[in-house]
């Protein structure tokens, strides 16, 4: 029964866009799908205590160099996709690996991420001519809006295909991550990295690999996020906001966990949109409450950080697995599951 | 030529250092918590954002004294930066430092968006305008003067308070050790207490003297929150002099940087110098260790 159920899961999640869903519910998961991607891509290293605030900076480079690539210069993202990974690869090495080199963790490595993240952002400003700045960018439109070359698609159906491989591809690779001996010399590394050198793990290099990976799917979330919505802006893929919003989803689903981000997602997202509808509802009733969903979603991240740290997923598998975890010795960290 | 041109960069590298004085003021606060507390407030610019808001209020709207409602918002801020630390720091003080960083970085979210549902996202401001001071063909904000001369009065305040007063010297010996201290009979939670009350209210006076040259709107603080961070660690986390120095070299190169093109070019040229820093000084300008 076990081993069948993530099969059936799957074919469940293949056949949604052929049995007739109405757009809005397939909207939403498509937006769920994208959003999933981005946060399991962060939990790739921030489950192993490396704390990013900067893949809001992927993600704008996923989306903006791939959008840039096929305005101005033609080229089809199917060229522009690979090229914008490629570039948030080499940003992502060029911030890290000083900062791996000269042991810079903790705090220190989330604020140099923070500085990453808006540098980007306010490049995108100050290059407002190309970029359009703060209002934003829409990729040009080819033909009738539905184009494998162009890797636009006017019906859901197809992009609702198209997201579900990439959030298939960022669990993958987890899985493939959490199953290699990266993973063992990553848990190290997060406890001491002075020990786990000595014990003969090239600290720097490990840290870098699991980083570049990150930025390169968080980017690959980008340009997806591009090509569903066709407008990007830098406060919607990018800046401190959504660099904190990716960490704060991961910690709401459950960040040691497979499944933690996309619950997560599945959480803040349903939430947000719940709230957005009441709000519209009250607006035209009169009463303006703009902010309100904001509110509660802040109240609720700060509520979860200091009763519920493992996330929603992480405290229900420690729950499930009470009888065995209770004798042995709480572990400071729980292992992962799926 | 040449003279005009003189003239502009004169003028950049004045106002950058007169903009340093608010930079220099925002992160003192920042860095004595942290030095104290080891948490970085995430939400810090935010607070300063309900200090400009009690400003907008008790000043623009209901005209009470500017001195009074300067008073009442440092107050109010204090205040808020004290709650901040009973109702989210305290009980995770104990979790690792990256859940602190996050907490508070959720009432990031939290104070936008409610300042966003009591006052919606107009900007406004006091309506006052001070005079521009002009030498010699270059034009200084008189506004930054003034932050400029208390940022510096508060600075020399609070070495006083930190060097002249019991409890300022309990803020110090703790934090350089923490566990010892407690051990020495010290009550931590009460400097923990006069510690945030007293970075809160540094972020008060920031925010009386930010009101003066910016407009007030929920998301005000996303526009000075990064740079104040990167200050404090540019300066070396918790060291209150470095934080000083990094906070005029930043506003320099944003100044300076700003002259030559868009103003967000400046920006960029700070934050691409603080991750070179970082890399050159990854302890800070003055830190140790």
């Amino acid at each position: 029964m076990k081993k069948f159920l993530p099969y059936a899961i799957g074919l469940v999640m293949i056949s949604v866009p052929f049995i007739g869903t109405p757009q809005y519910p397939l909207h939403l998961m498509i937006v769920i799908l994208i959003w999933s991607m981005v946060y399991t891509s962060w939990s790739l290293m921030g489950r192993f205590g490396l704390v990013s605030l900067g893949h809001g900076a992927f993600m704008t480079v996923g989306a903006y160099v791939t959008a840039l690539l096929w305005n101005y210069g033609g080229i089809s993202p199917w060229i522009g996709i690979p090229a914008s990974l490629l570039t948030a690869a080499a940003l992502a090495f060029i911030v890290a690996y000083p900062c791996f080199q000269f042991r810079i963790i903790g705090h220190y490595f989330a604020l140099v991420t923070l500085a990453l993240s808006e540098v980007v952002r306010l490049i995108i400003m100050a290059t407002r001519d190309y970029t359009g700045g703060s209002l934003g960018f829409t990729p040009n439109r080819e033909g009738d809006g539905t184009s494998l070359y162009a890797l636009q698609f006017a019906d859901k159906e197809t992009f609702y295909l198209v997201v579900l491989g990439g959030w298939a591809l960022s669990l993958l690779i987890w899985k493939l991550v959490d199953r290699s001996m990266m993973r063992y010399a990553l848990d190290a590394i997060s406890e001491d990295e002075e020990s786990s050198a000595a014990a003969g793990i090239y600290v720097t290099r490990t840290k870098l690999k699991i980083t570049v990976l990150s930025a390169m799917m968080t980017a690959l979330g980008g340009a997806f996020y591009c090509q569903y919505q066709m407008f990007v802006a830098p406060d919607v893929v990018g800046g401190i906001g959504i660099s904190l919003q990716i960490i704060f989803a991961v910690v709401v689903g459950g960040i040691y966990t497979w499944m933690g981000p996309t619950i997560g997602a599945i959480i803040t997202i349903m939430m947000t949109e719940i709230f957005r509808n009441i709000i519209t509802d009250l607006r035209t009733e009169g009463i303006d409450l703009a902010g309100l969903d904001t509110t509660v979603y802040g109240l609720m991240l700060v509520l979860f950080i200091i009763f519920l740290p493992k996330g929603v997923l992480g405290e229900l598998l420690d729950r499930l697995a009470g009888g065995r975890a209770k004798k042995q010795a709480p572990a400071t960290q729980p292992a992962d599951s799926g | 030529m040449d003279g005009i041109f003189d003239i502009y960069l004169v003028e950049a590298l004045v106002n950058g250092l007169l903009f340093g004085g608010v930079l220099a003021l925002l992160s003192l606060g920042l860095n004595l918590i942290f030095g104290v507390v080891d948490v970085i407030w995430i939400c810090y610019a935010e607070l300063v954002m309900f200090g400009m808001y009690t400003m907008y209020w008790l000043n623009g709207v209901y005209e009470i004294h500017i001195l009074l409602s300067a008073l009442a918002a440092i107050g109010v801020v204090a205040i808020l930066g004290l709650l901040v630390h009973v109702l989210v720091i305290a009980p995770i003080l104990g979790s690792p430092p990256i859940n602190q960083l996050l907490a508070t970085g959720g009432l990031l979210f939290f104070f936008q968006s409610v300042a966003t549902l009591m006052w919606g996202i107009e900007f406004k401001n006091l309506g006052l305008r001070l005079p521009i001071l002009e030498y010699n063909e270059m034009y200084f904000s008189y506004a930054r003067l003034l932050a400029f001369g208390v940022a510096l009065t508060g600075m020399v305040a609070l070495y006083l308070f930190l060097t002249r007063t019991y409890i300022g010297a309990a803020i110090r010996a703790i934090s350089q050790d923490r566990e010892i201290m407690v051990l020495m009979g010290v009550d931590s939670r009460k400097v923990y207490w006069v510690t945030a009350l007293v970075g809160g209210g540094l972020a008060g006076l920031a925010s009386c003297l930010l009101v003066l040259q910016y407009d007030v709107h929920p998301f005000v603080g996303i526009t000075f929150g990064p740079i104040t961070f990167i200050i404090c660690v540019l300066g070396g986390l918790g060291n209150m002099l470095g934080g000083f120095i990094g906070a005029f070299i930043l506003s320099l190169i944003i100044s300076v940087g700003g002259l030559y093109a868009e103003l967000e070019w400046g920006y960029v040229m700070a934050f691409v110098f603080f991750i070179v820093m970082m890399f050159i000084r990854p302890q800070g300008l003055l830190g140790n260790k």
